[in-house]
C-alpha cells in the first residue's frame, strides 16, 4: 500500500482516498464542517486546510488526494494560523446564542471555536439579520443566522434522500437556505439533516428545547419501526425516552434513520396508556393484581383447557428471546397451534432504508421457528379455529391482534380465556381476560434479526421496578448517578413491567418447571444450541454492530442485499 | 520532656488580683457607654452588604417576564445539583423560557457558581437568609419562590458588575 507522511508519522492509504479519509483512518482528526464520510465533496467551510509540503498555498484535506510520499502537516504554525483565520471569519454572523441553542454540547462550531477559536472576535459591527425559526418542514425549524453555509442538508437530500428539495439563495453574507418554490422540506428522511447540521440551523421540532444533551444518558438500540433495524441511540433523562438518534452501521443504515422510525417509535414507553403491573378479569373488569397472584391464576386457567384447545400468538415485535421461551413454553405443555401475525404494509418502501414489513423481528421470530401468518389474515388456520369453537384458549404476546379486522376482533371475543401479554393498551387488552405488564424493547436485553439476517442486540434504556439503572448496566447521566429518591429529577415513572420471556418463565415455574432462564443471554445461548442459524453466536460476537447470520434459509423474508 | 518549674513567684499583689478584678470591670463600665453591636433578631433584622450570598433567586424584569433563557447551565455547573430546569419555547425574541425552574434548598450550598456562570445574570444571590422549612418537599423552590422583581436586587447587580 502506498504511504504518505502526515505530522511526521508514516501512515497507508488506500488508492484515491483524500488527506481528510486517511488521516482519520490512522486516527488523526483534521477538523471540517462540510465534510462528511458519506457525501459528496463540496469544500466550502474550508476548516480542515492543512499544509502540504512543495504546494505553494494550504490545501483542502477533504477535497486533495493523498499521493505517495505527500508531507501532511495539520499542526503546522501556518495551518494553526490559517484554520484559527477560518474560524473568526465563520464566527463573524454567527450568534453567540449557544445558551438558547439546542445543539450546544454537542455543536461542531462549539468545538472547534473552544480549540481552534482566538476566544475573541475583532469584529465590531453588528452581525446580520437573517429570518429565526423557518419551519422548513413538518418536523424542522431553521435558524438562518446560526447556518454556516456549510451545504451539507441541501448535499443529504439530494444525494441520499433522493430529494432535490433545498437550496441555497443569495450571496456573500446574505446567503441563506430555502425550500425550492411550492415545495416543503417533507421527505421521509429529513431529520438526519438535524443530525449532520454542525451547528444548530436546523432543529427537530419534536426535541426542540426538551433537555440539554449532557443531561441525557444514551444506550445503544435498535429502531422497531420496519424490519431495516436502523440501529440508534436512546436518548434518556428522568427515566423518559426524549430522542432517537441513528447510530453508524455501515452493513444497515450507515449514519441515518427516517423520520417515522425517530418520531414514532418511541413515544409509546412513556405513553399515559401503559400496562403498568398484572391485571385479573375480575365481574367483567381488569383489576390489578399482584404478580404471583395474576401468574398462580393464569396458570390455573391455562391447566383448565387441553393442549389443543390452547393457541399462542408470538409477535415480530418481541426479541427473538422472548419467541423462543413462548415457543418452549408452549411445546412443554404440550401446545402445538403457535403463530405469529405479520405486519406488512404492501408497497410502503423505498431503497434507502423503509421497508413494507413494519416489524422488527419478524425473520428472528421465524428463525427461532414460530410460524408466520401473512398480515393477520383472516383465512388463518388459527383465526377458524377459534370461530369454529376448536381453540379456547388464545396467548397473545405482544401484539394487537383485535386490529388486524373486525373478525379477528370478534373471534377473541368468543374465547373462554384469553391471557395477553402487552406493553400499551389496545383492542386487545380490552378483550383480556388475564393482562400481563410487557416491558418494551427499551426496557430489556435481548435480540432482533433484520430483514438482511443481520442479529443485532439491543440494551435496555429505561428502568422498570425490576431493572435497575446502575445494576442492569445501562449508561447513566451525571443526574443518575447522583440522584436520591428525594429528588425531582429522579422521580420519573418506572413501570411495573416484566419481558415476556419472564412472564412465560414464571409460568412456567408455576405449571411444569421445566423453564428456568434468569437472563437474556442465557435464552440467547440456548438458541445459538438449538437453531442451526445461531449456531456459535453469543452477545459479544454480535457486539454493538451486529452480526450476519449463516447458512439461512428463511425463505422470501431474507433479503442480503447492502444499502 | 522535663516539666518546666516557674521561674519566679507572683508577688503578693499579684496574688489578691484586685488590681486585675479593677482592669476587668474598667473594661465592662467602657463598653457600658460604647455603641451597641448586638442585634435584637428576630425584632430587627440584619440588612447584609451587596457581597452577601444569600438564596439564589429570578430576576424578573419589570414587564414581568423572567431574564432567565433556560439555557441549564446553572445546573450543570451546580456542584450540589440543587438546580433543575426545564425549557420551554415562548414566542418572544429570546425563544426559550423555564417552564420549570427548581432549586432544592436542601442541597443549595450557596457557592453562587450558577450566578457566576449565567450568560444573561438571571439568577443571583439574593439577601435573603432566613429559610425555614419543615419537610423535603417545601424545601423544592418553585419559580413562584424564586422570581424576584429586578428592584430589589439593584444591589447585588451593581455589585455584579463592578466585580464579577
Amino acid at each position: 500500500m502506498p504511504k504518505f507522511i502526515v505530522d511526521g508519522k508514516e501512515i497507508e492509504f488506500q488508492q484515491g482516498q483524500t488527506i481528510i479519509e486517511a488521516a482519520k483512518a490512522a486516527g488523526i482528526k483534521i477538523p471540517h464542517f462540510c465534510w462528511h464520510p458519506s457525501l459528496s465533496i463540496s469544500g466550502n467551510c474550508r476548516v480542515c486546510l492543512v499544509e502540504v509540503e512543495k504546494m505553494p498555498k494550504l490545501v483542502i484535506a477533504c477535497s486533495t488526494y493523498a499521493t505517495e510520499g505527500m508531507v501532511v502537516n495539520t499542526k503546522s504554525e501556518k495551518t494553526l494560523e490559517a484554520r484559527n483565520a477560518v474560524m473568526e471569519f465563520i464566527l463573524i454572523n454567527h450568534p453567540l446564542d449557544c445558551p438558547i441553542c439546542d445543539e450546544a454540547g454537542e455543536c461542531k462550531l462549539q468545538e472547534y471555536a473552544y480549540a481552534h477559536g482566538k476566544g475573541e472576535s475583532r469584529f465590531e459591527e453588528i452581525k446580520n439579520r437573517k429570518e429565526k425559526r423557518v419551519q422548513l418542514g413538518p418536523h424542522i425549524k431553521f435558524d438562518g443566522e446560526r447556518c454556516i453555509s456549510c451545504s451539507r442538508c441541501i448535499r443529504f437530500s439530494d444525494e441520499i434522500a433522493k430529494a432535490n428539495q433545498l437550496t441555497f439563495i443569495k450571496r456573500g453574507d446574505r446567503v441563506t437556505i430555502t425550500t425550492f418554490p411550492g415545495e416543503s422540506f417533507d421527505n421521509p428522511y429529513t431529520l438526519n439533516t438535524v443530525d449532520i447540521c454542525p451547528v444548530g440551523a436546523l432543529t427537530n421540532n419534536d426535541f426542540r428545547f426538551k433537555s440539554r444533551v449532557w443531561e441525557m444518558s444514551s444506550n445503544n438500540s435498535v429502531c422497531i419501526g420496519c424490519a431495516r433495524g436502523c440501529n440508534t441511540e436512546i436518548w434518556v433523562r428522568n427515566n423518559e425516552i426524549l430522542r432517537l438518534t441513528p447510530r453508524r452501521n455501515d452493513g444497515v443504515n450507515k449514519y441515518w434513520m427516517c423520520d417515522h422510525g425517530r418520531l414514532n417509535t418511541f413515544k409509546f414507553v412513556n405513553s399515559e396508556d401503559r400496562i403498568d403491573g398484572a391485571f385479573v378479569r375480575k365481574d367483567g373488569q381488569l383489576v390489578k393484581n399482584e404478580w404471583e397472584a395474576a401468574i398462580n391464576y393464569a396458570a390455573k386457567e391455562l391447566k383448565k383447557f387441553k393442549a389443543n384447545e390452547i393457541a399462542f400468538i408470538g409477535s415480530p415485535y418481541s426479541t427473538c428471546e422472548d419467541n423462543f421461551v413462548m415457543l418452549k413454553f408452549a411445546k412443554s405443555i404440550g401446545v402445538t397451534n403457535i403463530n405469529f401475525l405479520e405486519h406488512i404494509i404492501p408497497g410502503n418502501q423505498d431503497d434507502i432504508l423503509i421497508r413494507e414489513d413494519k416489524t422488527p423481528n419478524s425473520l428472528g421470530a421465524e428463525l427461532v421457528g414460530i410460524k408466520s401468518v401473512s398480515n393477520g389474515s383472516n383465512t388463518d388456520a388459527t383465526l377458524r379455529s377459534i370461530k369454529e369453537g376448536k381453540i379456547k384458549a388464545l396467548y397473545v404476546m405482544e401484539d394487537d391482534v383485535a386490529s388486524f379486522s373486525d373478525e379477528w376482533e370478534q373471534a377473541l371475543g368468543k374465547l373462554d380465556l384469553l391471557i395477553v401479554n402487552a406493553a400499551n393498551q389496545s383492542k386487545t387488552t380490552l378483550l383480556a381476560d388475564i393482562l400481563l405488564g410487557a416491558s418494551t424493547f427499551a426496557e430489556k436485553n435481548g435480540t432482533f434479526v433484520n430483514f438482511q439476517g443481520i442479529v443485532q442486540r439491543i440494551k435496555p434504556a429505561v428502568a422498570t421496578e425490576e431493572m435497575d439503572r446502575a445494576l442492569d448496566g445501562m449508561n447513566m447521566s451525571r443526574w443518575d448517578k447522583f440522584g436520591t429518591k428525594y429528588d425531582r429529577w429522579m422521580q420519573g415513572h418506572k413501570y411495573n413491567s416484566k419481558p415476556s420471556w419472564k412472564i412465560f418463565t414464571l409460568l412456567s415455574i408455576e405449571l411444569n418447571g421445566k423453564l428456568k432462564y434468569e437472563m437474556a443471554e442465557e435464552i440467547f445461548n440456548d438458541i445459538a444450541n438449538s437453531v442451526e442459524s445461531f449456531k456459535g453466536l453469543d452477545f459479544d460476537l454480535i457486539g454493538e454492530q451486529g452480526i450476519q447470520i449463516k447458512n439461512v434459509n428463511a425463505g422470501k423474508r431474507m433479503e442480503v442485499k447492502n444499502f | 520532656m522535663t516539666v518546666k518549674k516557674r521561674t519566679e513567684d507572683l508577688t503578693f499583689f499579684q496574688k489578691i488580683y484586685v488590681a486585675e478584678i479593677g482592669r476587668g470591670l474598667m473594661l465592662t463600665l467602657k463598653n457600658m457607654f460604647r455603641p451597641k453591636v448586638t442585634m435584637q433578631y428576630p425584632e430587627v433584622k440584619f440588612i447584609p452588604p451587596a457581597s452577601y450570598r444569600g438564596r439564589p433567586v429570578l430576576v424578573q424584569e419589570n414587564n414581568g417576564v423572567e431574564r432567565c433563557v433556560a439555557c441549564g447551565l446553572c445546573s450543570r455547573v451546580c456542584p450540589a445539583l440543587a438546580i433543575e430546569v426545564q425549557a420551554s419555547e415562548t414566542e418572544l425574541e429570546k425563544e426559550r423560557y423555564p417552564e420549570k425552574f427548581e432549586i432544592n434548598m436542601l442541597r443549595c450550598i450557596f457557592c453562587g457558581f450558577c450566578e457566576e456562570v449565567c450568560p444573561e445574570e438571571a439568577i443571583v444571590m439574593s439577601k435573603d437568609y432566613e429559610l425555614v422549612f419543615t419537610n423535603r418537599e417545601d424545601a423544592i423552590y418553585d419559580k413562584d419562590k424564586l422570581l424576584t422583581s429586578v428592584d430589589k436586587l439593584k444591589d447585588r447587580l451593581e455589585f455584579l458588575r463592578k466585580f464579577k
